[in-house]
């Protein structure tokens, strides 16, 4: 299977890879996945007094379409606030790499990742946890 | 150099220019159906067939008569199996085999399963082989057929072929070989290793695709096998069908050529091999599969631990290889050849099998090093495990969300 030209891109100059401090009340980690799936993915948010995004970071042990998936979205989170955040769909995703279908579960594996990354800051800073809503696989 | 590299060989091969040469007027002036007995073009065609069918005898050490030609190794799998099932339906239902067969093998079986036949899939050891205590211990009366194969696909793995066939022998029951792999690499002699029926497939031994043969013994003991394509009665009526000439013919010179050679392309391969395998695995975390002392000369597989298959692949991208994982909706399994090694998932999602062959050459197998090792490095930089496996994190005891 060929991959896509922007899926090659994101995956040959990954943007934001690196790890922010998981101890940090300013920063919200998500680790989704399964070694044993074959795709696991971190993603880090760090966030302001505002709750806007100032950094995004991101680890992917997966596929090619894996890492793209959490370096784009790792671009999209910067700048938004954790609620716009909420809003990025793994539909846009797949659409702005144009996976193919055997790989859209790349794609909810992000979405979870940034949820899951919300999440951990909300926790973390006294806000209600939300309902992780998409499950995958 | 040119690249990229083709390092996927046991997938398939690339044809011999000789063999090509040896093919092409048997699709021009030579093109007669090898069944037509009352001309020129048809004797023609047929001297072509028989020249050929001595070449792939003279390979393996049987006779010409004991050759069927079929359009590869997959056909002559599915042959061999539900041929000997039908015909020895009388004797017995049973069937041995093992849990890291080719598709072609195992799918055959379970195809018979659903026609009442009971089959036993061995496990394999960590190193890939059959237990020979268990097989001798899954031996039945009504055992009428032992099919393991010579060497694995994935692993290069070399099964004890003369033992099994001793054993297969001792309990009454035939011995069917998939020898697609090894055949054309290594020595396969059927009488010596004790074969009563083989498989091999001319693509993976710089022969054409869709050319492949049935090996089935004629004496000590006269093996039949029920045909499974019905219509003119070629191949002694065990395989109709007109006869694919030029591709036999290829098979054929295929086969001189590999006879011709392989003890020296072996020692060059297995040197190469050996190469780039203790390059590769002075990177940490990196662990060869299967056994390294029973094993084809020109295939290695390796764990490269942290990091995934395919993402490695992607990598390697002047380099063309395989990898166990398979990370696609459709099949998140990764390969069940090493899952069956006892590999974990993980590992198994980890590993690449690179297929070295006869245009292979050093300064490729050099490139290939290089250029993993930069890929391996490059994914480790990206993957959290290799952060935390470097922090001395316990992944073992981390809840990972359940797919």
């Amino acid at each position: 299977m060929a991959y896509s030209e922007k899926v090659m891109e994101h995956y040959t100059n990954p943007r934001n890879v690196g790890t922010l401090n998981k101890d940090s009340k300013s920063v919200g980690t998500g680790l989704v996945g399964a070694p044993e799936c074959g795709d696991v993915m971190r993603l880090q948010i760090e966030v302001d007094a505002n709750n806007v995004i100032t950094d995004a970071k991101f680890k992917t042990f997966g596929c090619g379409s894996a890492i793209a998936s959490s370096s784009l979205a790792t671009e999209w989170l910067k700048g938004k606030s954790i609620d716009e955040a909420l809003t990025i769909d793994n539909m846009d995703i797949v659409e702005e790499l144009a996976l193919p279908p055997v790989k859209i579960h790349c794609s909810v594996l992000a979405e979870d990742a940034i949820k899951s990354a919300i999440n951990d800051y909300r926790v973390k800073n006294g806000m209600e946890a939300l309902a992780m809503p998409k499950s995958h696989h | 150099m040119e690249l990229p590299i083709y390092l996927d060989n046991n997938a398939t091969t690339p044809l011999d220019p000789r063999v090509l040469e040896a093919m092409l007027p048997y699709f021009t002036s030579k093109f007669g159906n090898a069944a037509s007995r009352n001309h020129a073009f048809g004797w023609v065609a047929e001297e072509g067939v028989d020249y050929a069918r001595e070449q792939v005898a003279k390979l393996i050490g049987c006779t010409e008569k004991e050759i069927i030609f079929t359009s590869g190794a997959t056909e002559a799998d599915n042959l061999g199996i539900k041929g000997v099932y039908e015909m020895y339906a009388e004797k017995g239902n049973h069937i041995i085999t093992a849990t890291t067969e080719h598709k072609a093998v195992l799918d055959t079986c379970k195809h018979l399963e659903k026609q009442g036949a009971r089959v036993t899939y061995l496990n394999v050891k960590e190193d890939g082989l059959i237990d020979l205590a268990e097989l001798e211990a899954a031996m039945t009366p009504e055992t009428i057929l032992v099919t393991i194969m010579y060497g694995n696909n994935e692993i290069g793995v070399i099964q004890p072929i003369k033992e099994i066939a001793a054993i297969a022998h001792k309990h009454g029951a035939l011995f069917f070989t998939d020898a697609t792999q090894a055949v054309g690499k290594i020595p396969v002699n059927v009488i010596e290793d004790g074969i009563d029926l083989m498989a091999f497939t001319a693509h993976k031994m710089y022969g054409p695709k869709g050319v492949g043969a049935l090996y089935v013994r004629r004496k000590n003991p006269r093996v039949k096998v029920t045909s499974q394509m019905d219509g003119g009665g070629h191949e002694r009526g065990m395989r109709s069908g007109t006869l694919n000439v030029p591709g036999i013919v290829g098979l054929g010179k295929a086969c001189e050529l590999c006879r011709l050679e392989m003890d020296e392309e072996a020692k060059r391969l297995s040197a190469l091999r050996d190469k780039l395998e203790a390059a590769l695995t002075t990177m940490e975390e990196s662990y060869v599969n299967g056994s390294t002392a029973h094993r084809l000369p020109h295939v290695a597989n390796i764990s490269f631990k942290y990091v995934e298959g395919e993402g490695l692949m992607m990598a390697m991208k002047d380099l063309a290889v395989s990898s166990g994982s398979a990370c696609t909706s459709a099949s998140l399994e990764p390969s069940y050849v090493l899952k069956n090694l006892g590999l974990s998932d993980e590992l198994a999602h980890s590993s690449i099998r690179f297929g070295l062959g006869r245009f292979t050459t050093e300064a490729e197998v050099d490139y290939a090093i290089e250029n993993t090792k930069k890929a391996v490095n490059h994914l480790r930089d990206l993957s959290p495990l290799w952060e935390m496996f470097k922090e001395g994190v316990d992944l073992s005891k981390i809840e990972w969300a359940a797919h």
